[in-house]
């Protein structure tokens, strides 16, 4: 167990060859959670097209227009920028063995996403509180469906992110943990990205 | 406490209860004989919890047996009732369930028997190909399966429980929609297709990250093996279009489950959307099916001829522009929507260009022969059924690729005859063709070659006579999905032929069960001890029949294609052996658990069981989150007990 701690002070990014029976057990990870990531980046497309195609069918309820607030949604997309870069911080303090450092950082990236989910299912109890729930309209649907999914993964990232904190806390970092870490800042700063593209396309784009 | 599942459902029409009945009984029977023979322990260690991608294809290969026979008595209900349902007689079965039948049938055939054909091959032969130990993910690897083998069996508990769903494979909506199809049909199959479909994205990525990181030294992309590069090819495809499904299912879900308007026909939805997402995903999956044919295609037909494949850099570019191409075609399956001439235009083009790079395979394999020494051994008879069916089944697919043509046969029988051309003629004999071809390499002997004949001479000729009169029918006017007609029509003659031929194909199937048992019985017999009984020429011959655990001794290196060829004909001496240890991972039932969770969920959502959806749902993710927890732990093999194996295997060969 001991020969597998990360002892790299110097360099700038862990030796992962040489703890590991393995070889390439850390490059075949990374690489096959890309390809996870892009599946999911091709589950958002679907929404998005159904949402781009869907759009205008309002069926008499409200339009984007009238229904979003930018000033919400913008709140909402600092938090999420500002966890992803706490995130990476938190990467970078595990590169240098730095436990308390990790968990600071990914408390602060989870307190984020956590109030990042609050203002959303404010903003939808909100929706269905004036009366325009997802079943009202085929854009409606569509914006529950596509955003919501959205607020799910972050959701799942919560959980990912409490259980990574729990193993960084009792394990420590190691070989596996590190990964692990690795493999989840790119989950968060994926659904960044996918929320960069919620703001434009549903909110920004809406309002206009 | 049990939602909307009350003991209606139990009800069925004698049909359905007698096969129900026979599942259940076979399922007792099953466990009473493993008990009887005192094989649970081993069943659970060896098979259950293996993480041995050689064990999980073979289990794949048993999940696909039971679901053909599944959805091959589908098939003989629906020819049955349609040679019988003329005029005044109605056939044996209500037309409401005969629309469970054709639905269930295609979903079965395409979900669990093409899928799990694939998945079974890839997961025998590649690692093996590539000259590697393991694939990259091989806890990924068994819950893709057991999730495949859950959504099976949900499968085989809708027969059971209440109804399947009565929309046809792709559940169109408004059909499928709350509105129309209110109760558990739809439901089911949602659930099924979710779970099996997360398991082929889950799959498919661990393949391609096997492929892409584990070939062994030596082996560059343009060195692999053609079933490889078709391996390559479709996971692609799987993991760009598997999304789409579920992305498309899983709205289809909100449609159902939470009143939301996308799909339904008020409201704003648009059902075409549904049609233009599943397609997207439809499309590509056929490719899917036949690119890991034109693979086994491309290893039977050398070894077979005794000669290097014929055009090896323009079969991967052909695979290349088919990936490709699979994507800009999907409208082509409903030209009748009524877009423009340009958009139909433009997918009519992309459709008969697909034609190019199947035509240069075709050729390929055919050029392969010329001045080869043609063996005529069954794998090769299945080729041969291959190019005549694949060819006419892709000539008709050019007639229908013409949006005036298909606006004629558009829904007719004759698309059913060109697709069963395409999944029968290619998917299925390419995989029979395989099959042979990779029996021994796991079993130690062979398959027994005279009843094989038998076999192929009865699909062949069951195959003909059952499709070829429904291009005619569907000339004649008659669409697909009919439980009835009138004598008027003059289709019953041919509806009769087709009966016939089904019947045909049946013995053919049962000639192939008989011979595997003959062929078990009689193991000694077809014996192989050479580990390459067909004089082979990839890496997978390179190794013990059956494999040991590890594959290779040591990872062998290559330097050119066809490398086991190179060593026999003395182009290449292989090193002498140095022995490592080596680490394999050990077995786990987290999967197991996964995927059984995996099927209680679905049951539960489909009857709307808030609590037992609830425990699965929460048992899956704790599953989910000890396995994130878990420390890697490895089985170690010594230098010691390779070099005792390698030389016990030598001492074997020798005395025979």
């Amino acid at each position: 167990m001991r020969s597998l701690i990360i002892r790299h002070l110097p360099e700038s990014h862990p030796d992962t060859s040489i703890p590991d029976p393995h070889q390439d057990t850390f490059s075949k990870c990374v690489l096959g959670f890309w390809m996870y990531l892009m599946t999911d980046c091709i589950l958002f497309a679907t929404l998005f097209i159904t949402y781009a195609v869907l759009h205008d069918n309002n069926f008499g309820g409200p339009t984007s227009q009238e229904l979003f607030s930018l000033s919400t949604a913008f709140i909402e997309t600092m938090i999420l920028l500002f966890s992803s870069v706490t995130c990476g911080l938190g990467i970078l303090a595990s590169l240098r063995n730095d436990k308390t450092k990790v968990l600071g950082w990914l408390l602060i990236s989870f307190l984020l996403g956590a109030s990042f989910v609050a203002l959303e299912i404010n903003e939808f109890h909100h929706f269905v509180q004036e009366g325009h729930s997802w079943t009202q309209s085929a854009f409606l649907s569509t914006f529950f469906a596509l955003v919501g999914t959205h607020g799910l993964h972050v959701t799942c990232g919560l959980l990912w992110m409490t259980i990574m904190m729990l193993q960084v806390y009792f394990i420590g970092i190691n070989i596996m943990t590190f990964r692990r870490l690795v493999l989840f800042s790119m989950f968060w700063h994926f659904l960044d990205v996918v929320w960069v593209f919620i703001f434009t396309f549903v909110y920004l784009m809406g309002v206009i | 406490m049990f939602g909307r599942l009350t003991l209606e459902a139990f009800q069925h029409q004698d049909s359905q209860t007698m096969a129900v009945l026979g599942m259940v009984v076979s399922g007792i029977a099953l466990m009473g004989l493993i008990t009887y023979l005192k094989r649970w322990k081993w069943l659970w260690n060896e098979w259950l919890t293996t993480v041995d991608p050689k064990r999980i294809g073979v289990m794949y290969i048993v999940v696909v047996l039971i679901m053909f026979m599944k959805g091959f008595a589908d098939a003989l209900m629906m020819r049955l009732q349609q040679a019988m349902s003329v005029g005044e007689s109605f056939g044996f079965i209500s037309a409401e369930h005969f629309q469970e039948v054709f639905s269930s049938h295609g979903t079965t055939m395409i979900f669990f028997v093409g899928m799990g054909v694939l998945f079974g091959l890839m997961n025998l032969i590649v690692p093996l190909q590539i000259g590697a130990r393991d694939v990259a993910y091989p806890f990924l690897n068994a819950l893709g399966f057991w999730l495949f083998a859950s959504a099976a069996m949900l499968t085989l508990v809708s027969l059971a429980v209440g109804k399947f769903s009565a929309c046809g494979w792709l559940a169109y909506p408004p059909l499928s929609g709350l509105e129309f199809s209110p109760g558990e049909g739809v439901d089911y199959w949602i659930w099924i297709l979710q779970i099996a479909g997360i398991g082929s994205t889950i799959s498919g990525i661990n393949f391609l990250v096997t492929i892409l990181k584990m070939r062994c030294p030596g082996m560059s992309f343009m060195k692999m093996p053609i079933f490889v590069w078709s391996a390559l090819c479709t996971m692609v495809l799987i993991i760009f279009a598997f999304p789409i499904l579920t992305a498309t299912l899983y709205l289809l879900t909100l449609d159902r489950y939470l009143e939301m308007k996308i799909f339904t026909a008020g409201g704003g939805g648009n059902p075409m959307l549904y049609i233009n997402l599943i397609w997207a995903w439809g499309h590509p999956e056929v490719y899917i099916l036949i690119m890991p044919i034109f693979g086994i295609f491309s290893e039977v037909v050398p070894t077979f001829c005794e000669k290097r494949l014929f055009g090896y850099v323009s079969m991967v570019w052909a695979l290349l522009l088919i990936t490709l191409l699979s994507f800009l075609v999907w409208v082509h399956h409903f030209f009748t929507m009524g877009a423009s001439p340009g958009v139909n235009a433009f997918f009519a083009i992309t459709t008969m260009l697909i034609a190019i790079p199947t035509g240069v395979k075709i050729f390929n394999w055919l050029f392969t022969k010329y001045r080869g020494r043609v063996h005529f051994e069954s794998p090769m008879l299945w080729f041969f059924a291959f190019v005549l069916n694949f060819s006419v089944g892709g000539m008709t697919g050019m007639l229908l690729s013409a949006p005036p043509v298909d606006y004629q046969v558009h829904n007719s029988l004759f698309l059913i005859a060109h697709f069963h051309g395409m999944v029968i003629g290619g998917v299925l004999f390419g995989f029979f063709s395989g099959f042979t071809y990779w029996f021994p390499k796991y079993t130690g002997f062979k398959l027994c070659e005279n009843l094989n004949r038998y076999a192929f001479w009865c699909w062949f000729t069951g195959f003909l006579l059952a499709f070829m009169p429904l291009y005619m029918l569907g000339f004649m006017g008659a669409t697909r999905r009919l439980n009835h007609y009138e004598a008027a029509t003059g289709w019953q003659p041919l509806f009769l032929l087709a009966g016939v031929g089904a019947l045909i194909i049946m013995t053919g199937a049962a000639i192939q069960l008989y011979g595997l048992y003959a062929s078990i019985r009689d193991r000694k017999k077809n014996a192989d001890l050479t580990g390459d009984p067909w004089n082979g020429r990839t890496l997978e011959w390179a190794t013990h029949s059956p494999p040991p655990i590890y594959n290779f001794a040591i990872i062998p290196t290559v330097d050119q294609l066809d490398p086991l060829w190179a060593i026999k004909r003395g182009w290449v001496t292989p090193p002498e052996p140095k022995y490592e240890d080596i680490h394999l991972p050990k077995n786990t039932p987290l999967a197991l658990y996964i995927g059984g969770l995996s099927l209680v969920f679905g049951f539960a959502m489909t009857w709307f069981i808030t609590w037992l959806a609830i425990i699965s749902f929460v048992g899956m993710l704790t599953c989910i989150i000890i396995r994130l927890t878990e420390k890697e732990e490895f089985d170690v093999i010594t230098a010691q007990e390779v070099e005792n194996t390698e030389a016990e295997y030598a001492r074997r060969l020798k005395t025979t």
